[in-house]
Order: C-alpha cells, then sequence, then structure tokens
C-alpha cells in the first residue's frame, strides 16, 4: 500500500528488518500504584484514535501499592482483540520484575526500560532503549508530588516516538480523561513531549514496530464490560440494586450508580426513580433482591464467585417460591486469597445449579461490551418472564479491561414484566393460584403486594398449586415436575447462539463468554497453519437450544474451549447429549488466571487431531504467568 | 388459639368495624400449627388486636419471617395480606428489598431469638443500623423449638436444657444491642401481657423507623422444665416438669397484669421464673444511656425491664434518606425508568 511505503520512506532510522505494522503487543511492567493505569489508557485509547484495532488487558495484583502489574496493548490490524503470549515491546518500570520481564521476551522484542537498570547486559538479542526517567521528570516540573504523577507519562512519550503514536491524539485521550482539569492535561502533556523529544535525540529506532493510521473503528466506541452492563441495567430499567463489593464485580454498580445518579433522578423532584442500597454482605443483597422484585421492582445485584457461594440459599428460595432476580457473576479465581484479579470462566456449574434440591437456573454467557449490555436487559426480561433468578455469567476480563465495541443500539422492544396478576388477567384465569399451570407453559401467574390482586404466602419448597402450605408428596412432584417444565419453555427464550458452519469440517469448536476471541483468532490459525476446517458454536446461554444437537452431530470432534480446570461447560452438555455425541466432546482447557490466547487453542486441537506431537516451541514464560510470588 | 371474645377485653374491638371499615375477623390468619398454649400464638392474637385497633389496610401489609417457630406465625394472622416466609435469619434483607420496590407497604416481620440472636445477627445489626420502617416481633422464648429444644442465644448463664446440659455463655440482650446500634424503636414485652403488649404494637406500627419489639413467650414444650432460667438449685429441688410438658391446657394462655414500676415474678407452665420490671413512671425512653442502664441492671438482678425502654421519633427512616420518588418503585411505568435515546447517544458520545 502507498501509505505504508511512505510511512517507511519518512523513518530515517528504521531497523533493516521488515517493518511489523499495527501487529504487536506492547507490555508495561510497572509497580502497582505508581499511576501507570491513566499512562496505559491514554496509549491504548490514542492507537485507538488513529483507526488501529486494539486491546487492553491489566494484569494486576490483589493489592493497593507495591506490588508488580503488567498491562498489555495489542495492536491488531485484523481485529484480533485476544491476548498474545508474546510481547514485542517491553516498557519495563517495575526493577523487581524487569529481569524476568526481559528474560521472557522473544528474541528481536524493543525494551524500554528506567536507565539505571541495566538490563541491555541480559540479552543480544534485543533492542534496547535506555531511558533516565528521573532526570527526564526534573525538565516536566520542580513539583516533587506533581513529577511523581506523571512519571509514567514519560514511557508514552518515549513510544509516541518510536513507534509513530500521534502526540495529539495522546493529548485528546488525556482530555477525554481529565475533562475538566486543564492543568492536569497540560503537565502530562509536557510529559508526554519530554519523553518524545527525548526518543528523538537520543534513541536509535532498531526494532520494527509501528503503528500506522488505519480507519477501523468508525462508529465504535473504548468501553469495560461492566460499564456497558450498567448501562444495559439503567436502560432496563432496574429499579432495586442491592451489592456488596468484590473484585472484579464492583466497578459494575459503581458506574451504574454514577449513571442512575445523572439519568435517572426526576428532574422536577430532584428524586430517585432507583434505590441503591450496599448490602452487609451478598447473601443480604440477594435477599433484598428478591424482596424488591417478590414486591414487583426490577432488582439486581453484582458478584464474583465467593459471593454466589453465599447466595446459595436465597437463588434456591428464589427458585422454589419463583421470585425473579438478576445477578451478575463477574468471574474469577477463588477462592478467598490469592488471585482474586485474575480472571476465570470458573462458576458454571456452580450457578447453573446453585442451592440444594432440585434447582436449575438460566445462565447468559456474555462474550463482548454489546453483549454486557444487551444481555443485561435480556436478563431482566428472562428474570420476570420466568419468574426465576438468571444469572449473567461475564468475567474479570470482560468486566475490567477496556474493550473495542460498536455502539449500543437503543432497545427496540418494550420490557417484558411477565405475568403479573391485574383485573384482567384475573378474570381471564378464573380463580387464582399462586403456582397453577394455568397456560400450559409452566409458568404461573403471580401478583405483587400492594395491589388490588389476590395475596399468596410466599415460601419455600412446600407449597400446593394454590399456593397454601402443603408437605404432601403429590403436590412437591406436580410443582418440581412443573418447575422442569418451566425450564423447558425458558430454552426457546434464551439468546441463541451464533453459528458458523463450514462444510467441509469434521471439527467443530464451541465457546462461550471471552474465549470467544480467541477462538476467532485461533480458527485462522488451524486453517492458516493445518488447512483445518472448523465450525463454530458461540454458546450464549443456559439451558441450551436444541440445536446444540445437531451441532455436534455433525462433527467427528468438537472441542469445547473454556477458561477452568474442570471442563465445565462439556459437563453441563454431557448431561443432556446422548451418551453418543456426548463422547464426540473434547475439551481445550486454560486456567491460568491470564485471560486465554490462540495459540493455546491451536496448539491444543492440532496435537488432539494429530497434526502435532507437541505445542510450538514456547517462548519463556513471563513472570505473571508464573506467578507473583514471594510476597 | 384465643377466642374472639377473650381478646375484646383490652382491645377496642367492641366497635365492631375500624376506621379501615374491617371487623375483625378480616385480621385473622391460617389455624395455627405451633403447641396449644404456645406464647408465640398469643403475640399472633395481639398482633391482630394491634392491626385492627389502628386500622391497618390488610392489602397493604407485607408479614416477614425467617425461620423457626415464631416464623411460621405469619400465616397465623392477617390471612388476607401478603407473606414471604424466608429463609433461616435473613429476613430483614428480604423486607429492605420489598419496602425499596414499594414504599407504602406496612412490614411486620417475625423473628425468633435463633433466627435474630445467631443466624440472623448480622442482618439484625444492620437492620438496627438502617432504621427501615417495620415492625420487627422476635419471639424470644430462649431456645429452638422446631428443631427440640436446643439454647439459643438469649438463654440465660446457668439455664439448662431438659437434657441437663447447662448453658455457660452470656445472653444476648437484643434490646440493648439494639439501642447501642441506633434503633429508634426498642420495647421488651411478654405474651401473656395483653395490655402492655398489644399497647407497644400500636406504638410500633404508628412509629416510622424500625420498631424492634422482644417479646418474651415462653416455650411450652421445649422450655417446661425447672432450672431452665436462673436457678439450677431451684430446678433441683422442684418436681419434674415432664409431666406437665405434654400437657399443655388449649385456650390457655399466659396472662399477668401488673402496675408500672412493679417487679413481678411470672412462673412458667416449667417452673422457671422471669422477673419482668415495668418501668416507672418517672423513666424518660428517649434517653438512651438511661434506657442502657436500666437493661443492664434489671438484667443483672435477674429481672427483665418490660414496656417501651427506649424511642426516637423524630429519626429519619431508611426510605426517606434515599429520596425516592414519591410513587412506589415498583409501580413505575417504562417511560420513567427507561431513559430515552438521547441519554444513550449522549453515553455513546463520551465514550467514543
Amino acid at each position: 500500500m502507498a501509505a505504508y511505503d511512505v510511512a517507511v520512506e519518512e523513518r530515517p532510522t528504521a531497523s533493516s528488518a521488515a517493518p511489523v505494522i499495527n501487529d504487536f503487543s506492547i507490555q508495561v511492567a510497572t509497580v502497582n500504584g505508581s499511576g501507570s493505569q491513566t499512562a496505559n489508557l491514554v496509549l491504548l485509547r490514542a492507537i485507538f484514535q488513529m483507526g488501529v484495532p486494539v486491546s487492553g488487558k491489566n494484569l494486576f495484583p490483589s493489592n493497593i501499592a507495591g506490588l508488580p502489574t503488567w498491562f498489555t496493548i495489542r495492536a491488531n490490524k485484523k481485529g484480533y482483540v485476544a491476548r498474545k503470549k508474546e510481547i514485542d515491546v517491553l516498557v519495563a518500570m517495575n526493577p523487581e520484575t524487569a529481569r524476568e520481564d526481559v528474560l521472557g521476551l522473544p528474541a528481536g522484542a524493543a525494551v524500554v526500560y528506567d536507565a539505571p537498570l541495566d538490563l541491555d547486559s541480559l540479552r543480544d538479542d534485543l533492542v534496547f532503549y535506555p531511558v533516565p526517567f528521573d532526570a527526564l521528570l526534573a525538565k516536566v516540573s520542580r513539583d516533587v508530588k506533581l513529577r511523581r504523577r506523571v512519571r509514567n507519562m514519560l514511557y508514552d512519550g518515549v513510544l509516541s516516538r518510536l513507534l509513530g503514536v500521534d502526540l495529539d491524539e495522546m493529548e485528546a485521550a488525556l482530555r477525554k480523561q481529565f475533562g475538566g482539569k486543564p492543568k492536569v492535561v497540560a503537565i502530562n502533556r509536557e510529559a508526554l513531549d519530554v519523553g518524545c523529544a527525548y526518543a528523538e535525540e537520543h534513541l536509535d529506532k532498531r526494532d520494527p514496530f509501528f503503528i500506522e493510521p488505519m480507519d477501523a473503528n468508525r462508529g465504535r466506541i473504548l468501553v469495560e464490560g461492566n460499564a456497558a452492563a450498567a448501562i444495559g441495567c439503567m436502560m432496563a430499567g432496574v429499579t432495586v440494586v442491592t451489592w456488596y463489593p468484590i473484585t472484579p464485580s464492583s466497578s459494575l454498580c459503581e458506574t451504574l450508580i454514577d449513571y442512575l445518579r445523572k439519568y435517572r433522578v426526576d428532574e422536577e423532584t430532584g428524586k430517585a426513580t432507583f434505590a441503591v442500597v450496599q448490602a452487609e454482605d451478598e447473601i443480604a443483597a440477594l435477599g433484598m433482591a428478591l424482596g424488591g422484585a417478590w414486591a414487583g421492582a426490577r432488582s439486581m445485584t453484582a458478584t464474583s464467585g465467593p459471593g454466589v457461594s453465599l447466595m446459595g440459599e436465597f437463588a434456591g428460595l428464589g427458585y422454589y417460591a419463583e421470585v425473579p432476580a438478576v445477578i451478575f457473576d463477574i468471574q474469577r479465581v477463588g477462592p478467598s486469597t490469592g488471585l482474586p484479579t485474575r480472571t476465570a470462566q470458573g462458576d458454571v456449574l456452580s450457578t447453573a445449579f446453585l442451592s440444594h434440591g432440585d434447582t436449575r437456573h438460566p445462565l447468559l454467557f456474555p462474550s463482548s461490551p454489546e453483549e454486557c449490555y444487551s444481555m443485561a436487559m435480556d436478563a431482566f426480561d428472562l428474570a420476570e418472564r420466568f419468574q426465576t433468578p438468571v444469572f449473567v455469567l461475564s468475567d474479570l476480563d470482560l468486566g475490567m479491561n477496556t474493550w473495542m465495541s460498536a455502539k449500543f443500539g437503543y432497545p427496540s422492544k418494550p420490557l417484558d414484566r411477565g405475568k403479573v396478576l391485574d383485573a384482567e388477567a384475573l378474570e381471564k384465569i378464573g380463580r387464582f393460584g399462586r403456582y397453577r399451570d394455568v397456560d400450559g407453559d409452566g409458568i404461573p401467574w403471580r401478583s405483587v403486594p400492594g395491589t388490588p390482586a389476590p395475596a399468596y404466602f410466599c415460601r419455600g419448597s412446600g407449597h400446593n398449586e394454590w399456593g397454601q402450605y402443603s408437605e404432601r408428596s403429590d403436590d412437591y412432584e406436580k410443582n418440581v415436575d412443573r418447575l422442569a417444565r418451566k425450564f423447558e419453555t425458558a430454552r426457546d427464550w434464551m439468546p441463541a447462539p451464533e453459528v458458523e458452519i463450514d462444510r467441509r469440517a469434521t471439527v467443530g469448536i464451541i465457546a462461550y463468554g471471552t474465549s470467544h476471541w480467541a477462538v476467532v483468532e485461533g480458527r485462522d490459525q488451524l486453517l492458516e497453519e493445518a488447512d483445518l476446517q472448523t465450525s463454530y458454536y458461540r454458546l450464549r446461554a443456559y439451558p441450551f437450544r436444541s440445536g446444540l444437537a445437531s451441532f455436534v452431530e455433525r462433527h467427528e470432534h468438537v472441542y469445547v474451549v473454556e477458561q477452568n480446570r474442570d471442563a465445565q461447560l462439556a459437563s453441563l452438555m454431557r448431561l443432556e447429549l446422548k451418551a453418543e455425541l456426548a463422547g464426540r466432546l473434547r475439551s481445550v482447557l486454560h486456567y491460568a488466571g491470564v485471560p486465554i490466547d490462540a495459540r493455546t487453542i491451536t496448539d491444543d486441537i492440532l496435537i488432539q487431531e494429530g497434526y502435532r506431537a507437541e505445542r510450538s516451541v514456547a517462548h519463556g514464560r513471563m513472570p505473571h504467568e508464573a506467578g507473583v510470588g514471594g510476597e | 388459639m384465643t377466642s374472639p371474645a377473650r381478646t375484646t377485653a383490652n382491645s377496642p374491638a367492641n366497635k365492631k368495624t375500624n376506621r379501615a371499615g374491617l371487623e375483625l375477623p378480616a385480621y385473622r390468619g391460617g389455624k395455627t400449627t405451633l403447641c396449644a398454649g404456645c406464647g408465640h400464638n398469643a403475640i399472633s392474637e395481639r398482633i391482630i388486636d394491634a392491626c385492627f385497633a389502628m386500622g391497618i389496610e390488610p392489602d397493604r401489609v407485607i408479614k416477614l419471617s425467617g425461620i423457626g417457630c415464631s416464623s411460621k406465625s405469619p400465616a397465623y394472622f392477617l390471612g388476607s395480606s401478603h407473606g414471604f416466609n424466608a429463609v433461616h435469619g435473613r429476613m430483614p434483607s428480604v423486607g429492605t428489598g420489598a419496602l425499596l420496590a414499594n414504599h407504602e407497604l406496612v412490614a411486620i416481620g417475625v423473628s425468633g431469638d435463633g433466627d435474630t440472636g445467631a443466624i440472623g445477627i448480622g442482618q439484625f445489626v444492620h437492620l438496627m443500623r438502617r432504621n427501615l420502617p417495620i415492625v420487627y416481633v422476635i419471639e424470644d422464648n430462649g431456645c429452638y423449638g422446631l428443631t427440640k429444644g436446643q439454647f439459643s442465644p438469649t438463654a440465660d448463664v446457668g439455664s439448662t436444657l431438659k437434657t441437663g446440659v447447662v448453658n455457660d455463655l452470656p445472653p444476648i440482650d437484643t434490646c440493648a444491642l439494639a439501642i447501642q446500634l441506633g434503633a429508634t424503636f426498642v420495647a421488651r414485652s411478654f405474651s401473656g401481657d395483653k395490655k402492655q403488649l398489644t399497647a407497644v404494637l400500636k406504638a410500633a406500627l404508628a412509629h416510622r423507623g424500625t420498631a424492634m419489639i422482644d417479646v418474651l413467650s415462653p416455650c411450652v414444650t421445649f422450655n417446661d422444665h425447672e432450672g431452665s432460667t436462673k436457678s439450677y438449685a431451684y430446678v433441683k429441688s422442684h418436681d419434674d416438669p415432664l409431666g406437665e410438658l405434654d400437657f399443655v391446657p388449649f385456650f390457655e394462655d399466659i396472662s399477668v397484669d401488673y402496675e408500672p414500676g412493679a417487679v413481678q415474678e411470672v412462673t412458667m407452665h416449667d417452673g422457671s421464673r422471669l422477673y419482668l420490671r415495668k418501668l416507672d413512671e418517672a423513666y424518660d425512653p428517649t434517653d438512651r444511656m438511661h434506657a442502657l442502664r436500666v437493661l443492664h441492671e434489671t438484667h443483672d438482678r435477674g429481672e427483665f425491664a418490660t414496656g417501651l425502654i427506649y424511642v426516637e421519633p423524630a429519626a429519619a427512616d431508611f426510605l426517606t434518606t434515599l429520596n425516592l420518588v414519591d410513587e412506589p418503585l415498583a409501580s413505575l411505568p417504562e417511560s420513567r425508568v427507561r431513559p430515552p435515546k438521547a441519554v444513550l447517544d449522549e453515553i455513546m458520545a463520551g465514550l467514543g
């Protein structure tokens, strides 16, 4: 392309290697609490504004300050946004991990580092760029406090010069972040300029990595999944929000609170059309949500695995008493201390069957911010339609990282409030029985306190179809059979999968949630590297649609890709598929606490399909894959 | 169950209809399945009396409970009201959610000493802090009835189980705890004291905020033995009450009337004794420190202070502090809860 050639010509000190344009990963290694998040997001946003597809993954410890943290930015012209294992450009700011960070790089990578760390003696197959950050800081400001805050902006300045990221786009990103604070923008811009000038004067470009403007991001936004879910909840008309802080779900409710305060306060009276309560624990959070929904409000809570465990008893009550609730589970590694700030898809089974007795809960699996938004609205509709708790299974990667997304569309359907009894409905159904299956779909009619509709006594397992207390065997059986029927009805109401059939393919892949993005890239790799065609079934909900079995039937082997050790979704499928079809399921599993990457999928499938004996040669492990040790 | 004729003695039920235009039977519930003579049944009767007397509209009432004998009782009063039998110890959260959804509801919660003092102590603590408008009744018998007589956290030091096991742990005084936590209406009463309990319940229904009432309510089946409270020696020196255990006369409620300030010894079915100290006329129920001191002093003497112990009528309740719109959140139409397209466009522009 012409633009490409011109750009190369303009680079006076380009390396002898072929340039790598808009297809590499930058990793910034810093100390937690050093304020690097701003610099990293500014870099990410600047690349985004240049029209280049980009993604960011923040790998951070469970800590306020002091432990190592890594932020990875991947630019990819094809639009791949999954994590990439190989790091091409390292910014080494953390003395504690610098050595390991450098040793883990592939040959040819570039390293921008704090000059006193003396890293250039470690390897002779990398390109080293020492930068005297402290000396440069002195040029920015004499104010020690301010200097500390903009220290990281210096490396953005250096990278802008080395990689060709537009400084003005960086400033625009700064303004986006610090909108109302021109002084803050100004001093950060100064730091950018100082860093850029230093690189221009002192650093010879010897690596092949470049960012060049593209036009791939028109109409796109940058957003975290939790923020997207928050917008969805607001647009779903949520009125009762009850929650308990837990990483990585807190930002969902916190963002929601901000939006509700801005957009859901009555203009005339200044009064709120919503109630938010920070509960004393997750048990109370779900209890409040159920109480709210029982009394007719659209209620929700958000949590993560440990909170889900605490919600177990109430989730069962919600199922048996048939009370709606929307529960966001932003999955993480668990339990207790260790990896609460790392991602996983480990709550599939625990949420599907949460509680005691014969319980089953609908699950939604968003893979993108857009789906966090749309499925938030789906979840409220489904919870009220089916009068039962509904889980939205996001994860830390989706919830807390920044993603490109198409702009969200305004909802086209009205709210579905389900079968709530009013005078007209009462006349239609005749005598009200809270748990009577009047319509043959397993879904009874419900009345809401505070309305003229007849009351009933809401309780757990022991009731007959009239809502009266009963310990009779036949009443219990009849009721749980109806609940099973209701769950069957739900199948066709759940978000449908996205299916791509390749008629030549003998291999199928099933994935859900954030694993999707690595599958997209992995399928291309399978085709390029082994000419292996695959079909793809992106699952979006449980209970499964009936088409799942025919997808499996089409293929000799079906690989279920997921981010847990125990093949949780595959296990759930095996419960429903006929033995012969269940036998076709194989697993690709990734449970390292970091998001799954395409290479893991490609290698695993090629080995299991007999194309290869072992994994392609791996680069040294990044320290974050080995874990933070020696606290 | 007590007959309607009996309840009229100390309530305004002799007026046939109340200000809601309803007669007393409109406030009755299902037939009790608790033991005959259980103090809880008497409390249900008092709730019926108080709601009738206060002219509460049953279709605005929600009845809430946890798990246990006490928590079964909401099925036995106000049968035409909605009820929610939640999970053990977690009724406060369900009530909180329901009132968020509809602040016009009148919430009556019934808990027990185990449901509140043990498994539910966390939710109890935060309910008291929040001052949610709810009448919260603890039917307090010092033991677990439904699981057959284990100690609860309100059992006194030295009291015994039927098996002879002695309780070594100090009791939780729910009233003192509630006051310390910022509760705005704290009362203690006795299921056999019709006059006082009805008056306390009526005041509780009139209170805007959490009205916490600890009602001593003897368990005629599992606490029906001597030594279950203060005097271990007394238990030993008296006849085995087990003979009376299974005989609980129908219609027979424990009844006691006494003047304010007087100390009264009440002998239970089981021979254990409760000392009920009425607050004297000079007592100021708005003085938190005084209230706490009286609770501690009476407890040290092996007595119970009953009546309205502490009240702070002007405190802001939880729903008011949330600044909600006038209509119940549950009844807001889509047009008021789904922002227009312009809002979404504005948000999208900000993220672009």
